[in-house]
């Protein structure tokens, strides 16, 4: 992996970031693809944090990594429970239908 | 050669995957186009020499997350149906956009990392020593409140996703331990003398 | 032996019974608020007659003192305080104004007794009586300067008494609105001996005032003699003050205010608050000789002027107000050819006769159902003999005739300039000998008109005429004691020494010193013309009633001019009033109207309105707008940093 550079790596994440971003506010038929894209997001930084540490022989990076790793998945579990409770409520899961908060 | 090969492979599918899960009709496939993302992740992980979080991802992310959010889909009916309204100017704005950003963060990180230098490791990776030994060590000795504060995020966590997602439904008989307990004789009995011939009506 | 706390006590204690009758009236009624504040002034002027028999009439009499009650500012080297500053001019102007004060006090519980709110009035007056007391004790400029708008304050109040006729209204604005152009003089003179000697007080202004003659000072870009330009606008505050010419339209005008008012504020005190000032800044004005020629000028005009129009006028309070302007004229050319303690002297017996004066036509007009035309009066002398008595001896007084006050102190100015050698001098002993001729005419004019031939009014008005209660006439009988014997009494004042240092004449002024060395002919002239005015005003008024109209229409355009007061008002109307009028409505309707409350106030709201519905807009309710913007920031930031 002598041709593979920390770039390359950053690049990647940069461009799983962009089309985590994008899915957010592309996406209107679910609010369970946000929490996907939402995911893909974390996953791109863990991605960056990975990099660096391997390409840093710094192990701090990994132990973020863990670290995020477990807030995501408190913040998935919630997300999911807010989902359920917006679906038992509203009978609907569509992205375009949650505009109570319209001015 | 073989693990840049690997390399690109595993960033391309991972890639795809991810286009695949922003762009699937069917948030099924979401989920299952984020499983494959996750597993390509791990697969770099593994490459790049970090064994433990590649293996952690896979169990965690595809075993739980990606198990969970099928659950979620398979009790809530996510109609796949729905109307899209997307404006054409929308669209174009949010992928110009992610393209400005994009060219941004590749500008940044093209400047800016690489041409720092190393910048002195506070805790070293030590080549001849296992990737989750390692891990250990530093976690349950210099990380240990943040360790212990992370395992009461996910606690709470636990805890709000079954408050939020808890109902009471009417009409269920359940035993209330302290109700009873807490039962005195004035309440519960009622002495009566009733009527010769009339009972207690 | 007068100590400094009799004098606290004169100046407060009218404060005290104002803030008294005025914010206690509900619980001290209307004869309560006249109670306190009568007797609160009574005292004032019983301790001031006590005060000026001390300092004035003993042999030992106690020389000048100045006491400080409390530091008022101090900042960098100007140092202010409130206090009193006790000598003769001081004490002089005490006893006139508790005096008159309390005549007018005590004649208003009569006057007033029919009026709703006789509290708020008594209160006003004794809330002039303090300012005024303040102006006159006050040690330094700046506290005469607070006097100095007190009685501007309360001369606004009073002469706006009766708030619900629209005359008085505009006549209590008039007189303010002058006033402030006038005190405009005032205060940059007191901001140019700040910024050049750096201080207002009186005694250190005197002390230091030789050391200063030659200083000049650039105002407006233009290098000028500090003390004339200080002078010159002292002296332009003292003329808006006491009416005189170019700034008298206001007094006649304010005789749309209850009479007693106009005996006290506009006749016996607060307009000779001016001539006070010229005296008390004596050192100063003795510097400044070119300033104290067009005081000269602008009095000895005035007197002459202000005579001319006394001449003319039909309501009796105005043929006294324009008397008082011509008085006071009088006394200005007094203090402009350096005989500062003959106009004193004048103004305390003027203040006499002119109140008692005042009072009378008062007593007619309460008399004659509230009438103030003279052409509606006439025959009253058996309804109110006493009144008529009393107006009597006002009027001879007025004219100057002897033994009654008003002779000696006319007699001494108009003596002193005709020996101050100079053809200022000369000009004003002309002016005020033909002033003198019409005062005795006009005099005579009022007092035909009023009391004799057939009575012209209302019938049933004359039917029920009557004397005045004894609450009116006692105290003018006082005041008419004190037109008959104040010039006998107090001749003393014309002489520079018995002032004991409070007033100063340069050396070069010798026309009150040289004043008892006129040639008799010189001195009896005035005399002789008086009464040729007077013998005149009898044939017109008294024996041929029918010549009046014929002279006047006779005169034709010189008598239409005079009688609409040589067009003052109309030229200032034309000249001030209608380009602001004008200028006001205009701002009115643009400024304020369409930029301030349009586009400022509800322009704001509007913009407030619409820019809510825009952003109201951008809160869609959708996470993906949301997020959108948040990413479209980020962008931007992203772009500033890099970039």
């Amino acid at each position: 992996m002598e041709n593979i550079t920390l770039n390359h790596y950053l690049t990647l994440a940069a461009i799983l970031f962009i089309v985590g971003v994008i899915g957010i506010f592309m996406n209107r038929k679910n609010i369970i693809t946000i929490l996907m894209c939402i995911e893909l997001i974390l996953l791109s930084v863990n991605i960056n944090f990975v990099a660096f540490s391997a390409f840093m022989h710094d192990l701090n990076g990994q132990i973020f990594t863990f670290f995020i790793l477990t807030v995501a998945a408190a913040e998935v579990s919630i997300g999911l429970a807010i989902l359920t409770i917006f679906y038992r409520n509203r009978h609907s899961g569509a992205v375009e239908d949650s505009n109570v908060m319209k001015g | 050669m073989i693990a840049d090969l690997l390399f690109f492979m595993f960033a391309s599918v991972l890639l795809l995957g991810a286009v695949g899960v922003v762009s699937a009709k069917n948030p099924m496939f979401s989920v299952l186009f984020l499983v494959l993302c996750f597993f390509n992740a791990a697969g770099l992980f593994i490459l790049i020499g970090a064994e433990f979080l590649g293996l952690l991802l896979m169990m965690v992310y595809v075993g739980a997350i990606a198990v969970m959010f099928l659950f979620v889909l398979m009790t809530v009916d996510m109609s796949v149906d729905v109307k899209e309204r997307k404006s054409p100017m929308f669209t174009f704005a949010s992928l110009a956009i992610g393209a400005v950003l994009l060219v941004e963060l590749i500008f940044a990180l093209m400047g800016g990392v690489a041409s720092t230098g190393r910048i002195a490791a506070t805790i070293p990776l030590v080549d001849d020593v296992e990737n989750i030994m390692q891990l250990g060590q530093v976690l349950f000795t210099n990380y240990m409140y943040p360790f212990i504060t992370v395992s009461m995020v996910l606690l709470v966590g636990m805890v709000g996703a079954i408050v939020l997602t808890h109902r009471r439904r009417e009409h269920v008989l359940r035993q209330d331990i302290g109700e009873q307990i807490s039962r005195t004789r004035e309440e519960s009995i009622a002495l009566v003398s009733p009527t010769l011939g009339k009972g207690i009506s | 032996m007068i100590t400094p706390e009799i004098v606290f006590t004169i100046v407060l204690l009218p404060l005290f019974a104002s803030i008294i009758a005025g914010l206690f009236k509900p619980y001290i009624g209307d004869k309560g608020a006249m109670g306190v504040t009568t007797t609160a002034v009574s005292i004032s002027a019983l301790l001031s007659l006590f005060t000026f028999y001390h300092m004035a009439f003993k042999h030992d009499a106690q020389p000048a003192f100045t006491e400080i009650l409390y530091n008022w500012l101090n900042t960098g080297d100007l140092n202010l305080n409130f206090g009193v500053m006790v000598d003769k001019l001081t004490v002089t102007m005490l006893l006139v104004v508790t005096s008159v004060s309390a005549c007018v006090h005590v004649y208003s519980i009569g006057y007033m007794h029919h009026d709703p709110h006789r509290g708020r009035f008594f209160s006003y007056l004794s809330l002039f009586t303090f300012t005024m007391l303040a102006l006159v004790t006050a040690p330094n400029l700046l506290q005469m300067f607070l006097g100095w708008e007190g009685v501007g304050l309360a001369s606004y109040l009073l002469i706006g008494f009766w708030f619900k006729k629209p005359a008085a209204n505009a006549a209590a604005m008039k007189a303010f609105i002058v006033n402030r152009v006038a005190d405009l003089g005032l205060l940059i003179a007191m901001l140019t001996l700040i910024v050049n000697l750096g201080t207002l007080d009186y005694a250190v202004i005197f002390a230091n005032i030789g050391e200063f003659s030659d200083n000049t000072f650039n105002f407006l870009g233009y290098d000028m003699h500090m003390l004339s330009l200080v002078a010159a606008l002292l002296f332009i505050g003292a003329m808006g003050k006491s009416a005189q010419l170019g700034f008298h339209t206001w007094l006649p005008d304010a005789m749309e205010g209850p009479t007693p008012v106009s005996a006290l504020i506009h006749a016996a005190t607060m307009v000779t608050a001016g001539v006070f000032l010229v005296a008390r800044m004596s050192p100063l004005f003795e510097f400044a000789p070119s300033v104290l020629e067009v005081v000269a000028w602008v009095g000895g005009l005035t007197a002459f002027f202000a005579a001319t129009i006394g001449l003319t006028q039909h309501d009796i309070k105005r043929v006294i107000a324009y008397s008082t302007c011509s008085q006071l004229g009088y006394m200005f050319f007094a203090c402009g050819i350096g005989a500062y303690p003959a106009a004193i002297f004048h103004l305390t017996t003027h203040a006499f006769f002119k109140a008692l004066l005042f009072l009378g036509a008062g007593s007619v007009i309460h008399g004659v159902n509230d009438e103030q035309d003279m052409r509606k009066m006439g025959a009253l002398k058996f309804a109110m003999p006493i009144t008529y008595f009393l107006m009597l001896i006002g009027s001879l007084a007025l004219a100057g005739v002897p033994p009654f006050a008003g002779f000696f102190s006319k007699d001494l100015i108009l003596e002193s300039a005709f020996m101050s050698h100079s053809t200022t001098g000369v000009w004003m002993y002309a002016l005020g000998t033909v002033a003198a001729f019409m005062t005795a005419f006009y005099s005579a004019r009022v007092f035909y008109l009023t009391f004799y031939g057939k009575h012209r009014g209302d019938k049933e008005a004359f039917k029920h005429s009557h004397e005045s209660g004894a609450s009116m006439l006692i105290p003018m009988i006082i005041l008419a004691l004190g037109a008959v014997f104040s010039g006998w009494l107090l001749h003393d004042m014309g002489n520079l020494d018995w002032w004991q240092g409070a007033i100063s004449i340069q050396s070069y002024h010798t026309g009150l010193e040289s004043a008892h060395h006129i040639t008799w002919q010189w001195k009896y002239l005035p005399l002789v013309i008086v009464c040729l005015g007077g013998l005149v005003g009898t044939w017109f008024y008294l024996w041929r009633t029918d010549l009046p109209a014929k002279v006047s229409s006779a005169l034709g355009f010189v008598y239409t001019v005079v009688y609409r007061k040589w067009l003052v008002d109309e030229l200032y109307n034309g000249l001030f009033v209608k380009p602001i009028k004008c200028l006001s409505k205009y701002l009115y309707l643009y400024g304020d109207v369409k930029f301030i409350d349009g586009f400022m106030v509800n322009g704001l709201g509007k913009a407030t309105v619409i820019s809510g519905m825009l952003l109201r807009k951008a809160q869609s309710g959708y996470i993906f707008h949301y997020a959108f913007v948040l990413v479209l920031g980020v962008c931007a930031l992203m772009s500033w940093f890099i970039l």
